[in-house]
């Protein structure tokens, strides 16, 4: 694999006023690979994620992207590195359709006026890429689509913009079985195209079908980032619940292999989001 | 005739071929499943006009013709502005007093300071823009509920009309470029140019996009549609300009009165400005994408508050240009200048054109169109001998008719799954 991660997070501290959400967070994703990010509710993954992507800034810690340090302040600062976030509530407009919604606020234009022709190319040939056949028309609003063809519209918005990294929050969430086979396929596709995939999710089948690393948080403290082959169903089970799982996990049991927490085993006053 | 458009091998996906009836499929689909548009205005306006014509003879003559234009003008300007609103779903119920506002300002500049008429109208647009940011801004930034913003705006500027009127003295309009707005009529030759440009553009704009999507391998309207679209704009065009040029003098020996009304292509080049905006703009794919979800817009990196007050500022210098119009059609301005039914009105000819009050849906033609249902009921109701009680009531029930048409389509389309 990749030698230098394409992200890599290291010593990461978030407090919202006296919670601590995030404490000594160190995390990884690599191109070409899918990352699941698991955790229970609480657990801060969601605070993680708008860390990266700009939303919240930290209280402490180090980015480095692609090996350099980088600073990111805002959204725009992590567009620009080639960020992408897919939301759970995928942030579509109804009333446009589908080439509309994947410009939305990046509309191509030739002077003053939008570029249709190229803007429509481009999004064909995004959705082609992907291997995208289920949609009629991209002149389609989106207000017609169903959900999965609506995830797939969100998903090809983000790698639109050759981005390098996309992270997903929950895409299968809301998803019926053929449906989320269809997703899950996407997001295998996008890490062999060689971007680097976060995928956030409860469901551990799909965790297990798609990913090639697994980073798991409890109470806002990172206790193991493993490749999903070298671990099983039941142990990241326990990671999520009990923070902990043989040798892997909170320090109280030994060395952790991935997850250095900070040496206090006191997580009870810990996150609350 | 099946026009398959020389379709590359794109990647685009394939759907099925551009064809007349295909098109046609769509559309009855679109409308089964919601997406009405602008069908029950026209609808509207025919029976109306049917009905009047039958009743009364003198509806269907070359000067009641010209006369709908000026009734309707400002109303229709009005609710052009109103169209930007309602697309965010805000209201501005202060548009109609805002007009007043900028028409006591045109006259007070024009008459008593005695300036030119292009300082006048300048001031007044000015006026309006000012207006329009404030509102804005307090709904923008403060996130006071727009319909509170403007219900107090509805109060004050009445009020300040009332001031400066002086405490309710009209104001005559004397400046003859003023006066000719709404009540001179263009030479019938210009109005022929006029139309015959008009066409042309249009044309050559809908055979330019043909022709650049056919090239790319992008899927086109079948050419017969574009050319019934061109033909249908001609057709419509051609015909309301003949009535229009015909002699519309009582009495030819003592004056000649014929040509379209200047406010026509008022109306016509605002019309095309402002679906130019809405429709081939960045900024105008905003407004859609705020008025459909403004936390995708905002996550979109799109400026929120910025297009929110902008929609505004557009509304009120629409109702200035209103307001100049309404001055110029009644010769003068008076502390009820853009009073009484104006607002209603115009928020009744964006609603009945096909604007949807919920936001996200809407186009600058509704605000014609529906303008164009109420000037209709408003002179048709006038020369069948109704009351102004009547006209309201009548009015108020066609707005209350276009509203819920507006809420069951909604209905209708989450239904079918479209919205």
């Amino acid at each position: 694999m990749s030698a230098t991660p394409l992200l890599e997070l290291r010593g990461i501290d978030k407090s919202f006023g006296p919670v601590q959400v995030l404490r000594d967070v160190a995390f990884t994703a690599h191109p070409g690979e899918v990352t699941a990010l698991v955790g229970d509710n609480g657990a801060g993954k969601s605070t993680l994620v708008k860390c990266i992507s700009g939303i919240h800034p930290t209280d402490d810690g180090e980015f480095l992207f692609e090996g350099r340090p980088v600073s990111i302040n805002s959204p725009r600062d992590a567009a620009a590195l080639g960020i992408e976030v897919v939301y759970q509530d995928l942030a579509l407009c109804d009333n446009l359709d589908i080439v509309q919604n994947m410009f939305l606020g990046r509309e191509k234009r030739s002077g003053l006026v939008l570029d249709e022709p190229t803007m429509e190319q481009m999004a064909a040939e995004t959705l082609a890429g992907l291997s995208v056949r289920t949609v009629k028309s991209l002149r389609q609003h989106v207000s017609s689509l169903s959900g999965g063809q609506r995830q797939t519209v969100a998903i090809a918005k983000a790698v639109l913009w050759n981005s390098k990294l996309v992270i997903l929050d929950e895409p299968t969430a809301a998803l019926g079985v053929a449906q989320t086979a269809q997703v899950l396929e996407l997001v295998r596709r996008l890490a062999d195209k060689g971007l680097a995939v976060v995928l956030i999710s409860h469901n551990m089948n799909d965790v297990f079908a798609v990913s090639d690393r697994i980073a798991a948080l409890y109470l806002g403290q990172m206790v193991a980032q493993v490749r999903t082959t070298d671990i099983t169903h039941s142990q990241v089970v326990e990671l999520i619940t009990a923070g902990r799982s043989g040798n892997l996990g909170l320090v109280e049991a030994g060395a952790g292999s991935a997850g250095t927490a900070t040496g206090s085993t006191d997580t009870t006053s810990g996150a609350v989001r | 005739m099946t026009t398959t458009a020389v379709k590359k091998e794109g990647p685009a996906p394939v759907a099925p071929a551009p064809t007349v009836g295909n098109h046609i499929r769509d559309y009855v689909s679109r409308v089964r499943g919601g997406d009405i548009g602008a069908l029950p205005a026209v609808l509207g306006l025919v029976v109306l006009c049917t009905v009047f014509a039958v009743m009364r003879p003198s509806f269907l003559t070359a000067g009641n013709f010209a006369n709908l234009f000026t009734q309707g003008a400002a109303v229709t300007l009005i609710a052009m502005g109103l169209v930007f609103v309602l697309l965010l779903g805000e209201i501005d119920l202060s548009a109609g007093f805002a007009s007043g506002v900028c028409a006591a300002i045109l006259a007070n500049v024009a008459t008593v300071l005695g300036y030119p008429w292009y300082v006048a109208v300048l001031a007044a647009i000015a006026t309006g823009v000012v207006i329009g940011t404030t509102l804005g801004v307090l709904v923008a930034k403060i996130g006071i509920p727009s319909f509170v913003v403007t219900l107090a705006g509805f109060l004050a500027f009445q009020g300040i009309v009332l001031m400066l009127m002086d405490d309710g003295a009209n104001i005559s309009i004397r400046d003859q470029t003023l006066v000719a707005i709404a009540n001179r009529n263009l030479p019938p030759v210009l109005g022929w140019s006029l139309a015959a440009a008009a066409v042309a553009g249009y044309a050559a704009v809908q055979l330019l996009r043909y022709r650049n999507r056919a090239a790319r391998g992008l899927l086109t309207d079948p050419i017969t549609v574009v050319a019934a679209r061109i033909g249908a704009l001609a057709l419509i065009l051609g015909v309301a300009v003949y009535i229009l040029n015909l002699e519309r003098s009582r009495n030819v020996l003592f004056t000649s009165l014929k040509g379209v009304p200047i406010v026509v292509p008022i109306i016509a080049i605002l019309l095309v400005l402002w679906t130019f905006v809405l429709q081939r703009t960045s900024y105008g794919r905003h407004v859609y994408a705020v008025g459909g979800n403004s936390e995708a817009a905002r996550r979109a990196g799109i400026n929120v508050d910025r297009i929110r007050i902008s929609v505004f500022v557009i509304c009120s210098s629409m109702a200035a240009v209103g307001g100049i119009v309404a001055a110029s059609r009644a010769n003068s301005v008076d502390p009820n200048t853009g009073g009484s039914n104006v607002l209603l009105y115009a928020v009744g000819a964006a609603v009945i054109g096909g604007t949807s009050l919920f936001g996200g849906k809407g186009r600058v033609l509704d605000a014609v169109l529906g303008g164009a249902v109420v000037a209709v009921i408003d002179n048709g109701m006038g020369l069948m001998g109704y009351s102004s009680g009547v006209k309201y009531v009548v009015t108020g029930v066609v707005l209350l008719l276009a509203a819920s048409v507006d809420a069951l389509s909604r209905r209708r389309s989450a239904a079918a799954g479209t919205r």
